[in-house]
């Protein structure tokens, strides 16, 4: 036995033996057949095939008798389980691992700002236009430096179906969806985020939100 | 097919017989028909005259066995309890047992309620009561533009997302009559089939965890986050990805995807190899699928049953090959097709299915051809953000498409395609203007819980599981 440390290549190669495989399996190599069964080897005309009757088959009562009485197929069955017993478990300790995600990945919102610490969004309200389930609700007005800018940015996330429209229309980069899923709360209040949540949310994410934009930017 | 014989042969002569006595029900109230002594009762009649329908096809074994019946002998001594003729009577009637199964059945897919009217342990009459995850998809489209109506597609079937989102595209585009580019196709078409897998492995493995074996169960899920991880790389959700949209695809596929799939897909045969080991020849399973839910395929054509459900009852029909469209007319795939009608060959077809899906899997990957993913038409698809950025017309389109929508010529379509459960289909009414008049959500799954009670009349009570795991329901397009 050699040892194969990685588990993705690992999980290719059948270790189910060929001499488990029915005579009548190799036969029929038109198109993919069937690892173990007899019954699942699709004819060329590709119907299920009519079982055959006892003066049609051409098994032996003894061999017959032998399969019924020896649970051959539970047997076959129960191998394949002991195999999986002999696998790497495919499962992660979540808290501590945890899945890969990609840049496309939509979670939690974020409001980002410019470097210079301004805040990017223009309130020109295409997210909260085009959000399907209305969760978004934005007011704004100008600035005594004359700038455009929101006093409110509210996200109801418990309305909010993740579809990943507000960060696909919004201009500026402004609103977009963090790689955090990570945000539980015991009340349904803390769900509705304000601008404050939002922008905090930015600053707290920024670096893994700019790799992401960078990462999918020949995408997009 | 014999009951049949004899229900024909019984109309005929009752009709014959009884013709005279068509206005039995108006003349004769049932308290009077039941107290009437036996001899002179006419026949059992329902409203047209034909004779009740007999659950069981062995006349006299436990007197009345028609519900209708029983029932009535019942009422007849509830009136009067008090009359001591009536109370041995009374005692030794048979009523039929009905049971409520689910909503909170764990074999009930969901939100399925049934009423099931039990003689012994056979079905005499089930009951499905839908309606309990019912959102109101098809009102809430009518309001929304085409674009924010697509997200909602995704919850409808929540186990095969893509092939929902791609029948509302597939109409948005046959009314715009736009083209989508030969990448995009392929795309849909690639994704399509690992949606098929997605859903097969959660339809196959479930019903054989709701018969018994939970095992195989465990190893799809495994398969089944490897795709979602697909799903997730494509187009960000793990789920409800709103990734098919209108015009092509939102995306386009990002750098090693393709190996990555072609790498599952090499491995994927040997999971179905393992699964098929487990249960095509295990006895148990056989007991339980094999001549349990038969449908005939004239009854599977009659209830508007489609996919796997027509297919198992030996119609080869798939829209896939009848009505091609994406790139299905440029990949090479068979139709498995079934010759009993019954679980077990649904369950075969499944399998069969998933190396067909397999094999147009690694075609599309193989023949992924290069090019643009959706329309360049910046009225319907948005334009690129580096486009977006610079261009001022561009930026305009963009505005228009995320605020205004944009707007679909007048007219309706009725577009279908072969979801993996069978013939999910929109009907689209547009009345130009930017949110469709009327969206009808065709949902196989719908028409398939249509057809369960006759299904299942005459199978076990433990059947009515085989049956629902077989019919393949999930409740978000069933309520929708």
């Amino acid at each position: 036995m050699f040892k194969i440390t990685q588990r993705s290549l690992q999980r290719q190669f059948s270790t189910s033996s060929v001499s488990f495989k029915p005579a009548v399996a190799a036969t029929n190599a038109g198109y993919f057949t069937t690892g173990g069964s007899t019954t699942s080897v699709w004819p060329k005309g590709f119907r299920v095939p009519q079982p055959k009757t006892w003066e049609e088959s051409s098994e032996s009562a003894l061999s017959k008798a032998t399969k019924f009485f020896f649970l051959n197929e539970v047997a076959r069955g129960m191998y394949i389980c002991l195999e999986m017993y002999f696998r790497n478990p495919y499962t992660i300790y979540y808290p501590f691992e945890k899945g890969p995600i990609s840049p496309r990945f939509r979670g939690e919102h974020a409001l980002r700002r410019y470097p210079s610490g301004e805040e990017r969004c223009i309130a020109c309200k295409l997210c909260e236009a085009i959000c399907p389930a209305q969760a978004i609700t934005i007011e704004a007005e100008e600035r005594i430096d004359g700038s455009r800018r929101t006093y409110k940015y509210d996200i109801d996330m418990t309305k909010c179906i993740y579809c990943g429209y507000c960060q696909e229309s919004c201009p500026v980069d402004a609103i977009v969806e963090s790689p955090n899923v990570e945000y539980t709360t015991e009340t349904r209040e803390e769900l509705l985020y304000n601008k404050e949540k939002l922008l905090d949310n930015g600053d707290k994410w920024e670096q893994e939100l700019q790799y992401c934009l960078d990462a999918d930017a020949p995408y997009r | 097919m014999l009951g049949r014989n004899i229900s024909k042969a019984c109309r005929s002569a009752a009709t014959r017989k009884y013709a005279s006595q068509k206005s039995l029900f108006s003349t004769f109230n049932r308290l009077q028909y039941a107290s009437a002594p036996e001899e002179s009762r006419p026949p059992f009649t329902n409203a047209m005259g034909f004779p009740a329908q007999r659950y069981s096809s062995e006349p006299g074994t436990f007197g009345k066995t028609t519900f209708t019946e029983a029932m009535d002998e019942v009422d007849m001594t509830w009136g009067r309890d008090d009359d001591p003729k009536h109370v041995e009577k009374q005692n030794t009637k048979i009523r039929h047992f009905t049971i409520n199964f689910g909503p909170q059945h764990p074999a009930a897919h969901g939100v399925l309620r049934l009423i099931l009217e039990l003689h012994g342990e056979e079905i005499v009459r089930s009951d499905p009561h839908v309606g309990l995850l019912h959102r109101g998809t098809e009102k809430l489209i009518e309001s929304k533009t085409y674009m924010q109506a697509l997200p909602y597609f995704d919850r409808l079937d929540y186990v095969s997302m893509m092939t929902n989102e791609l029948v509302f595209a597939l109409a948005v585009e046959k009314l715009l009559n736009v083209e989508v580019p030969l990448r995009g196709k392929y795309v849909r078409t690639l994704f399509g089939e690992i949606t098929r897998v997605l859903n097969h492995c959660m339809s196959v493995l479930s019903h054989a965890m709701d018969v018994g074996a939970l095992t195989p169960f465990l190893w799809g899920f495994e398969e089944r986050e490897k795709l979602m991880e697909f799903y997730e790389r494509v187009s960000g959700a793990r789920l409800h990805s709103a990734y098919v949209r209108p015009g092509g695809v939102s995306q386009d596929l990002p750098v090693g995807l393709l190996d990555d799939i072609y790498m599952w897909a090499t491995q994927f045969g040997d999971r179905i190899d393992e699964t098929e080991e487990l249960l095509t020849d295990n006895r148990i399973w056989q007991a339980r699928t094999k001549d349990v839910g038969v449908v005939t395929a004239e009854d599977a054509l009659n209830y508007g049953l489609s996919g796997v459900m027509l297919r198992g009852s030996g119609i080869p029909y798939d829209i896939r090959k009848a009505q091609p469209y994406d790139a299905y007319e440029l990949v090479d795939f068979d139709i498995p097709v079934g010759v009993n009608g019954d679980c077990y060959d649904r369950y075969l077809i499944r399998m069969s299915e998933f190396r067909q899906s397999l094999r147009i899997i690694e075609q599309c990957i193989n023949d992924m051809p290069a090019g643009p993913v959706k329309v360049e038409d910046y009225k319907i698809a948005p334009p690129p953000r580096s486009l977006m950025k610079e261009d001022m017309e561009a930026l305009i389109h963009h505005f228009l498409l995320f605020t205004k929508g944009f707007a679909v010529p007048q007219g309706e379509t009725y577009t279908a395609i072969e979801a993996p459960k069978g013939e999910m289909a929109v009907y689209v009414v547009s009345d130009g203007s930017e949110r469709p008049y009327r969206c009808k959500i065709r949902a196989p799954g719908f028409a398939h819980l249509g057809a369960f009670d006759h299904i299942s009349r005459g199978n076990l009570l433990a059947d009515a599981v085989a049956i629902i795991g077989t019919m393949d329901l999930v409740f978000g397009e069933v309520d929708r």
